[in-house]
This record gives C-alpha cells, structure tokens and sequence, in this order.
C-alpha cells in the first residue's frame, strides 16, 4: 500500500512539531545519526523545522569501527549538505580490548560498542536530550516508547516509570540526573518512510540499491566483505553477487539479500513485496522477544 | 468537511472480550500484516486452542498484552498502524482493560478519534464497560462503537444485541454521549467486521470497518483559529514565530493577537521550507512572520483578532489523577498546555467521580486513576477553551515540580475567573518609599527546621536586636499563626503546603510595607518552601536552614511532641512520621546547636 501524500505530511507535520519542541525545549539536544534511511528522513524533517534558519543542534554519529565504507563516506557528505555539525564517538575502550563482531558475543559487542559508546557520547559533551529515529512498527518494545521518554541516571530506561504522555501536550522538563530520549518518527511505518524519500526526493545510502558486492554465505546469509579484516574460512573466496540491504549497521552483522532493485521504485516495489519484518535481517535482534527491551533498559537506543 | 488522512482508533476492552481476536482479524483482512507473520499464525497453536488447523488464529498476530504479562514485561499502549481500504491510516491505540491501569487508557483515549469499546455478549455488560464508555466520554473521543462480540456463541439472537443496549442505555444517557453506535459482530468468525454476514439479517448498520471509515471530524463553527508559538526562528535579516495550526487557519494579511500580552499585528508572510504559503490550515506546522515585528516568545498563542480566547488565570476542570502520590490540595504544581508552561494550584476539589456508577463523592484528594472535578489557579493568565469546544486548546497537564514527572491530565470545563476582571492596583507610596522611610531594606527571613532546632529562639533573639538598633520588624511564629490566621489546618502535606501559602503571602504584604519580616516556620517540603520564595524579588527571600540534629530536637522536645509522636497520639511530626527535605540552596544554614549570640550575628550580616 503506498502512503498518500495527505498521510504523509500529516506525519511530517507531527514530527516537525516535535523536533522544534526539542530544540527549544532543551539546553544541549543532538540527533542521532545512524547513517541510515531513518536517519534521512530525520535529518531532512529537521533541516524542513528550522528554515530558514540552520539546524540548530549537532548530529551525532556512535561509529564502531565496523560500519561499511560507503556508511562513512556518505555520512560525511550528508553532513556538508545539510550544514549541521558532526560529531563522531568511538568507545576506546572497547577497541583496546579487542572488542570485534567476531571475538565477542553479538550481543555483548553490540552493548560495548553501541550501547556504551553512546552512553559515553552522551555524558562526554553533556546532551541532555538525543534524538532518535526508532520507529513503533519496528518492535514490540519500540512500541511502547513515549515520544519524549526519560532516561535515569546511567541512561537507564524503566519502562514501568514511563510518563503518561496525553494529547499533543509533551513534558520535557528533567530533573539534572536525567537525560531525555525524543523520537519524532515513531508514528512513521517502513513504507512510510521509503514513501517520503521518493516524495521529496531524499538521498539516502547507495548500499539500499542492488550492485555486484563480494559476499560470502554464512548459514542463510548473505555477507558482503567490506573490507580485509574478515575472517574468510580455510580456501573460501568471496563471490560477485548483486545484493542490497534493507537495513544498515555493521557489516560483519548486516546480512543483504539478492536483488536487482537498482532505483528507488524497484526498492520500495520490493520491500512492498518481501513485507517481512525488517529487523529480521538484523542478527542482533534475533534471539529472545524480550531482547530489545532489555537492551533498551541499558541505554541501547 | 474533507476526510482526515490519519484517523486514532481506540481499542478497550480485556482479551477475554475477543479484543485480540478482533484487531487481528481487521488487520490482515485489511492487508496490514506481514505475510510471513500470517503464516506462522496459521501454523502455531497454543494449548487448548480449538481453531482448526490451516485457519488463522487472529489473536496470536497482536496478543501483546495477555503474553507480556505472563513474561513479566511492561504493559503499556501498544500502536499499530494499518491502512484503511480508501488509503487513509488508521492508528491503533490498543489499551489495557484492567483497572490498575486505566490511566494507560486515559493517555491512549486523549488522542483518540475513534473508540472501540468492546462487549462479550455471552457474559453481558459488566463494570469494566462502563468504566471505559466513561473514560472514553469524559476524554472526548468523538466516537464511540459498542462492539457487541461473541454474537456466534449466541446463535446472533437479536435479542440478546437488543438487551444489551438497553442495559447500557442508563449510563450512556447520564454521560450525554453524542455519537454512539452499536455493530454485532463475531471477530472469531468475521461477522461484521470487515464484511457484512448474512447471519445478522436484524441488522442494517454498516460492517464495523465501515463505521470507522464514515467518521469524520466534527465541525464546529464557533472554534478559534490557533497557532502555539514554539520558538522564535530567526536568520539573516529573519526573525518569525515557528508553531502548528492547532485549529482553524490563518492567511496573509489576517489581523492576529498574541496572548496572553493581546498585543496586535498582522500576518505578513507564511515560511516554509517548501515555499511561502497564501494560507495555512489546522495541522501544519509553519513560520509566521508579524507585521510590525511584536513581541511573541514561546509559550504565547497567536489567535485571530477580534474574537480570541481571553486568558484567565482560574479554571473549574476535570483532572484525572496519574502520579502514585496523591494530589496535594494547595500545593504548586507546573501546568503544561501545548509549550506554555505556568506554575499553578488546585485550590479546591468540588467532588470526585465514581467511574462505575457516575456518583459524585466528596473528597480531600485524588488518588492514582482517580478523576474529580477541580478548581485551578495559575500564577499567571493564560488563553484555555473549554475542553469540549476543543481538545487541544482545553487540556492541560500537571507536573510534579520536584520529580518533574506528569501526575495529573486536566480538561476545562470553564475559565472562572477572566484574569482582566481583577487587576493589580498601584499606588504612589510603594514598597520602595515605605522601605526608605524607615531607613531599611525590606526583607523576609525564611527559618525552616524540625520542631525544637531552635527557629523561635533565635527569631526572638535577632528580632531583639534589630529592635534594639531601630529597625522595624516583625516575627511570623508557626505556631502562633495556628492559634488564628490558620487555625483550621491540620498538619498534612495538602494542611501544611496551605499554611506555607498562607504565611508566604501574610509575608509578602509586610515586606511590601517595608518590614523585616521574620518566619519561624518547620515548612518540611521543598516544594513549598520554593513556592514562597517565588512570590519575592530577587534578594529579598532569604531561605535559613537551623539544621540541629533529630536526636537533640526530641531531647529538647520544648512542647512535647516527640513525646507524643511516641506514644502515637501525633501522626505526623515532622523527622517522625513525616519526611523533612533539607534545603538544597539554602542562603544560609545555622547549625542549632551553636551560641544563640553567634547564629544571630550571622543573620545580621545577612540582613544589613
């Protein structure tokens, strides 16, 4: 089903709102920017809030060291674009300790490098509120999430302690221990968003397009090798394949699918199609129901 | 009026009514589920389940509710989104049935268009319907569909559909519910859900997917055009108020006023970043720029001239209580409508509702899930329309000032007072001469503490002082003050934030005629104290802390309370049954067990 125009800027207009109650709202926001088709439209919905004026808070990218290439590549350019601040964070830490997609549990790379590099982001240059592209159709958990959500101190999030959120009246006030998470797409559905990027012409990543990438299999899926640090099995060779992926992170867990969409038409024609759930081409989310939540108690967006 | 491109829906109603059942089905006969998920709904079984093999269990794609519960997760509002066969978008708000948590259903009914209030016809009406046809009423869900479910278990026996209305009729009428609409229907089986059956040939009605397509947004003519004014953008040689169109429109060229200052101006362009606009609508978000440049922050309102919201600062509503503590009678409280943001007071509650029944019952405070028709006063004016006129105009939210978090949602049922009627007199001789005349700063020294640290003593022994060396002063003793100015309150929070109230505004009007003014007051809350000290200038509120240990104020014990406190005939003294909250800003802290002589001598250098 394609999202009308008519439904489309009633969401645009929801989360404009929304984002200029955030800028003004608080002291020190930043918007979290994942690189991702999310990310675009929240980046474009935030430069549509502002004009003329610029966007008034910086991006923030948590870069663990293991993002595709064209990830960075594209990252730096949107920031150009859209003359908005960049501000890239690695956990040290967690790359002295050897910390890799390999060598560590996905689960527990995903916590130092993400979840604790974004913690560590956060109190580093003192944002008192993120905001964030999470979308309520992605997960059960995400569902649940107020649009202005509180986080205690350590960034934790108790869900049992939400605010009750009422009308288009939002609470942003914290008190200094605590720091706010803002969503302003949660309303948005995944076809909603490839809608909005046809619509108003929106770059986003070239890796959601099909091209001849060097992958491998592992199990079911489809892994491109992005670069040398991959550890190939004893004689495997990556093979050509024309793959895109239908969701970005890092590429030793981001596995693509076979496709010959090479334009946005054929893009949103497919996932139209496929309409499976996108995470399901995540690892990270695959193991228990309850994993995002409790993720999302830790500080994991 | 055009169709809204987005319409709420939602869902009330516990699992065992076949609300799963129901959304389920609405959502794949609409095409709304993931393929893969219908598949494994038609392949998975849980224990005991009688649907055949190869259909579709309907509750199993949105049991969230009942299954989070037995993991142990949190239950909230979960939203699903799905299409409505004409295109438009249909939002779910599916909310939690159980009473513990009908303040969930609040939220989710706040924002509702729609409402599903749903009716297991095998085992009738029951408390919990009427409960949520109140809620859904009093939040003004303009909408309301009674789905009578289960018709299949019931052979569709127009009879039984008949019965049911008639025994909601009583409780439909008292609430004065505008739209309501009736649909049998079976979710198990799909009858009237999406499709009309043959099995129900009694009823002419639309199927209950019709229904909630042929809603339409209710007109009202008399509403206001209005803009929340969010932030002032501003850039090269631009400066313009950022806000959405909350109601109505406005064009180029209309004259506007901006509340609550009413300052006039008129609308000379309409920003976006698609383009100037002629005119803008309801819903969309925009740049106004005024003509002259007026003074507009956020928080103001931008409403057209000539007929605007007056702004008032006392409302009658109904509040439903959302905080685990109880409302606090007296007490200030930060009121949020849209970016407007006010300090404000629930002076009186005129009685508390009973969901169940609609009785009205005196009370002295409101509990968690609790609603009652309230009076507020807020410090300042602000433009509020009658929450039946308009949902976004009319409602307001109350936040806790010291945890910060949202504990009470409020509707307008009037603006009491028009804050013009009562305007602040000024009169040549003002505090300034009074004070000069006597040759002193007027200032007023806030002493807090715990009974027995010692606050009345060296009131007594600074006052002696300043007496002594001519300056004019005067002691406001807590305990005198109860013998008569506050002789009929007790000593609760709801009793103590009233005599904090009454003895900061006493201190107020001495400070205006010039005195020192000297409280001895144990005011344990913060939130009190913080209240006193904004009703005075910068400077003049001087917040003392006579911090003397708990153990050597029941040793000194001068009245006998911590005596009583023991021996349980005193309740609530404060560091026994009640909480003292130190000061965190304190001017000055007093260590009580110190020489009277040198405690005083610090207070004079902080007063001269």
């Amino acid at each position: 089903m394609r999202s009308s125009p008519e439904i489309l800027r009633a969401l645009e207009n929801e989360s404009i709102e929304i984002l200029r109650e955030t800028a003004a709202a608080f002291k020190n926001p930043v918007l979290l920017y994942s690189i991702g088709k999310d990310s675009s439209v929240l980046l474009h919905l935030a430069r549509k809030a502002f004009y003329p004026a610029n966007i008034p808070f910086p991006m923030l990218h948590i870069d663990t060291k293991w993002k595709f290439r064209e990830m960075i590549s594209f990252r730096d350019e949107m920031a150009g674009k859209y003359g908005a601040k960049l501000l890239v964070h690695t956990n040290e830490e967690g790359i002295r300790d050897g910390v890799s997609p390999f060598s560590t549990g996905t689960s527990e790379y995903t916590r130092i490098m993400k979840t604790v590099a974004l913690r560590q982001a956060l109190d580093k240059y003192g944002f008192d509120a993120a905001i964030g592209g999470s979308r309520r159709d992605e997960e059960r958990s995400r569902a649940k999430e107020r649009i202005f959500s509180v986080r205690e101190s350590g960034h934790r999030w108790d869900p049992r302690q939400q605010r009750p959120e009422l009308w288009r009246t939002y609470n942003p006030r914290i008190r200094p221990d605590q720091t706010m998470r803002v969503f302003p797409i949660s309303d948005w559905t995944e076809l909603d968003i490839w809608n909005y990027i046809m619509l108003e012409k929106i770059p986003v990543n070239p890796l959601y397009f099909a091209k001849e990438r060097p992958i491998v299999w592992r199990g079911e899926q489809i892994i491109m090798i992005d670069d040398e640090r991959y550890p190939l099995r004893d004689g495997e060779t990556p093979e050509m394949r024309r793959i895109r992926f239908r969701t970005l992170g890092c590429y030793p867990l981001t596995a693509g699918v076979e496709s010959s969409a090479t334009t946005l038409e054929e893009v949103f024609e497919e996932v139209m199609e496929v309409k499976l759930s996108e995470r399901a081409t995540r690892l990270i989310d695959g193991d228990k129901e309850d994993s995002m939540e409790k993720k999302k108690k830790e500080g994991y967006f | 009026m055009e169709a809204r491109p987005i319409v709420r829906l939602l869902t009330c109603g516990s699992v065992d009514d076949g609300k799963s059942t129901l959304i389920g089905r609405l959502l794949v006969e609409t095409d709304s589920v993931p393929h893969d998920t219908v598949a494994a709904a038609r392949s998975t079984r849980r224990a005991g389940s009688i649907i055949p093999a190869g259909d579709i269990d309907f509750s199993l794609l949105t049991d969230g509710l009942e299954a989070e519960r037995e993991q142990g997760i949190t239950i909230d509002v979960a939203y699903r989104s799905m299409s409505l066969l004409d295109g438009r978008r249909l939002i779910i708000a599916d909310a939690p049935g159980h009473e513990q948590y009908t303040r969930n259903m609040a939220v989710a009914a706040s924002r509702a268009d729609i409402s599903l209030v749903l009716v297991d016809a095998s085992r009738g009406i029951r408390p919990q319907t009427l409960r949520h046809l109140t809620i859904c009423s009093l939040m003004g869900v303009e909408k309301i569909i009674v789905v009578i479910n289960k018709l299949d278990a019931m052979n569709f026996d127009k009879n039984v559909y008949d019965k049911l209305i008639q025994e909601l009729k009583p409780t439909v009428d008292r609430l004065g519910i505008k739209e309501i609409i009736y649909v049998p229907v079976s979710a198990l089986e799909g009858d009237n859900v999406v499709y009309k059956t043959d099995r129900t040939s009694w009823y002419s009605g639309p199927s209950l997917l019709d229904e909630i397509q042929n809603w339409r947004e209710r007109t009202n003519a008399s509403r206001h055009s209005r803009l929340g004014v969010q932030l002032i953008s501003r850039a090269d040689n631009f400066r313009g108020v950022s806000g959405t169109v909350s109601q109505g429109g406005f064009a180029i060229g209309d004259e506007v006023v901006v509340l609550p200052s009413e300052r006039k101006a008129k609308v000379s362009r309409l920003v976006t970043f698609d383009g100037d606009l002629q005119e803008v609508e309801a819903g969309r978000a925009v740049t106004m720029v005024l003509e002259p440049d007026i003074d507009a922050t956020r928080g103001d309102f931008i409403e057209k001239a000539g007929d605007y919201t007056q702004p008032a600062d006392r409302f009658s509503a109904h509040l439903f209580w959302l905080g685990e503590e109880e409302l606090i009678h007296s007490r200030s409280y930060y009121l949020i409508n849209g970016s407007t943001m006010v300090p404000a007071t629930v002076t009186a509650i005129r009685h508390r509702l009973n969901i169940n029944d609609g009785d009205h019952e005196s009370a002295r405070t409101l509990a968690m899930n609790e609603i009652g028709m309230v009076e507020v006063a807020t410090d300042s004016p602000i433009p509020l329309t009658k929450y039946g006129e308009n949902r976004n105009s009319g409602n307001f939210v109350l936040v806790d000032r010291v945890t910060l978090n949202t504990v009470g949602a409020g509707m307008v049922v009037h603006a009491l007072r028009r804050a013009t009627n009562i305007t602040k007199h000024s009169y040549e001789v003002d505090k300034k001469a009074r004070s000069t005349q006597k040759g002193q700063r007027a200032k007023l020294i806030w002493l807090t503490g715990l009974s027995g640290s010692g606050k009345s003593t060296i009131a007594n022994a600074l006052e002696t002082q300043l007496f002594a060396s001519g300056i004019h002063s005067y002691i406001l003793d807590g305990d005198n003050l109860r013998l008569g100015l506050n002789k009929d309150l007790g000593f609760t929070k709801e009793d103590r934030a009233e005599n904090v109230r009454r003895v900061a505004e006493v201190g107020k009007l001495m400070v205006d005629a010039g005195l020192i003014v000297i409280v001895a007051l144990v005011s344990p809350f913060k939130v009190d104290r913080d209240y006193a000290r904004e009703l005075f200038d910068d400077g003049e509120f001087i917040e003392v802390w006579v911090k003397t240990p708990a153990e050597i104020c029941a040793q000194r014990d001068p009245k006998g309370l911590y005596k009583k406190a023991r021996d349980g005939s005193l309740p609530n003294l404060t560091g026994v049954g009640q909480d003292y909250e130190p000061p965190t800003e304190a001017e000055l802290v007093l260590d009580g067990t110190d020489e009277i002589a040198s405690n005083v001598e610090k207070l004079i250098n902080k007063v001269l």
